[in-house]
């Protein structure tokens, strides 16, 4: 096995491009050093991001936030820029793993681990993320959804990776709020999670929704009739209903020790609802 | 495989090592370097038996490769006390007996520390958030609690 450490994207991309055998992305390395350990894959070549400066930044753009594929959920949980922009976000990457995790984890690491549980993936496909992507043809930009195809499968292409996530700049009276069901108190995997991000107008009716899926799906789901169920309304107990229950119906889990199919469904509603009020007040509304 | 050359500061001493490309920071701390303070426990990242800091930030050195600790500077519980002076968590750790078997100690202590870095006065929930990543099958975690409590207040007054 081989270690490198490039300076720039466009060499990581070479790299990943040009090797033969199996090559893997090091960034915090909290997925990828367990599955060494454990003998799930055993990579020929390893390339660690880290020094290269574009991943390492939180940036504040014109357009918004461009958050570095290397930045840790702690360095997330500290800017008070971000969270107070983008608070479901924050919370979201900030309840994966311990303390220990959370000073390395990074939510590209764990958009691109490609688990239908990520925490911080319905966050931040319901806040209308998009990822950045490098490759060896240049770079392309694409909305977060599309990264996970398969548990533990992504769309990158052979010597792809992403250099950043854009969060979008907040209008007046938004707000997001992401909720998972765990049987503990900490340091678990979400049975199932839920992203939702409102607008609301000055009367606080809610002009733009995006409600999101995790743990209930093969991948995590962006779900455009429980947004439907949001718009136009506000956000009253006639809407949450009726978004609990299209978020209920666009479930398609699977039955674990860790839930069953009948749980899964009914607790995506119930906490939709939740996450949607959280939003909502967020937002400024009532 | 691939030696490779690694450059780092450890508990503020320049240190120098070759290790495997594949080789973790614990594996390279307690073989190459004879800190065995930093323990081997589940090697996945869930016991926080190998914390260590990293530039500042804890994290568990079973998660880290050796090679990417070049250039950074690493903390570990052989830092803790200075000299035979005790750090006020160790200290308040021997008084509460907040131990028995010992193994997850050293990263109870380096996970403490940098817990009270952050937050000088935590509440009790907030210690027990905070060192949720450090897994004890002795104590049932009270003492530990109450230590770190009683440490905090120390180093207040100190």
């Amino acid at each position: 096995m081989r270690f490198e450490r490039p300076e720039t994207i466009k060499q990581a991309a070479q790299m990943l491009a040009g090797e033969k055998g199996k090559a893997f992305i090091l960034a915090g390395g909290t997925d990828l050093l367990v599955r060494m350990r454990t003998g799930f894959v055993e990579p020929d070549l390893i390339v660690d991001i880290k020094r290269i400066a574009a991943t390492r930044a939180i940036e504040t753009t014109a357009s918004g936030f461009r958050i570095g594929a290397a930045v840790t959920g702690a360095e997330l949980g500290e800017h008070a820029k971000l969270k107070k922009a983008w608070p479901g976000v924050v919370e979201a990457a900030n309840l994966i793993g311990s303390k220990q995790v959370q000073g390395r984890c990074t939510m590209t690491g764990n958009l691109c681990n490609a688990s239908p549980a990520a925490d911080s993936v319905p966050a931040l496909v319901a806040a209308g993320a998009k990822a950045v992507i490098v490759g060896p043809k240049g770079k392309r930009t694409v909305p977060v959804e599309q990264v996970p195809m398969a548990p533990g499968r992504t769309s990158l292409k052979k010597g792809e990776l992403i250099e950043s996530i854009l969060l979008p700049k907040r209008p007046a009276r938004s707000g997001d709020a992401y909720l998972r069901f765990i049987p503990r108190t900490e340091m678990d995997i979400a049975v199932v999670g839920v992203g939702v991000s409102v607008t609301l107008d000055a009367k606080g009716v809610c002009t733009d929704a995006r409600v999101s899926l995790g743990a209930v799906a093969p991948t995590v789901l962006l779900v455009p009739a429980a947004a439907k169920a949001l718009i136009g309304t506000k956000v009253d107990k006639a809407a949450l209903d009726a978004l609990a229950a299209a978020c209920s119906a666009a479930c398609r889990p699977i039955d674990d020790k860790r839930g069953t199919r009948e749980f899964r469904v009914k607790v995506a509603g119930v906490l939709a609802r939740r996450a949607a009020e959280i939003a909502r007040k967020r937002a400024g509304g009532k | 495989m691939s030696a490779i050359h690694v450059r780092t500061t450890i508990n503020g001493d320049a240190v120098e090592y070759v290790c495997d490309a594949d080789e973790t920071l614990l594996d390279v701390l307690r073989n190459r370097l004879g800190l065995t303070g930093a323990k081997e426990g589940c090697s996945t990242g869930d016991c926080g038996a190998c914390s260590v800091t990293i530039d500042g930030r804890l994290t568990c050195s079973c998660l880290v490769l050796g090679a990417e600790a070049d250039g950074a500077e690493i903390g570990t519980i052989e830092g803790m006390a200075d000299g035979e002076d005790l750090h006020p968590l160790q200290r308040r750790f021997l008084e509460h007996a907040a131990l028995q078997c010992g193994i997850c100690t050293p990263g109870i202590l380096v996970a403490a520390k940098a817990l009270l870095e952050h937050n000088p006065k935590p509440t009790e929930t907030e210690i027990r958030f905070g060192l949720a990543g450090n897994l004890c099958r002795c104590t049932g975690y009270d003492k530990i609690v109450r230590a770190v409590m009683a440490a905090a207040d120390d180093m207040r007054r100190a």
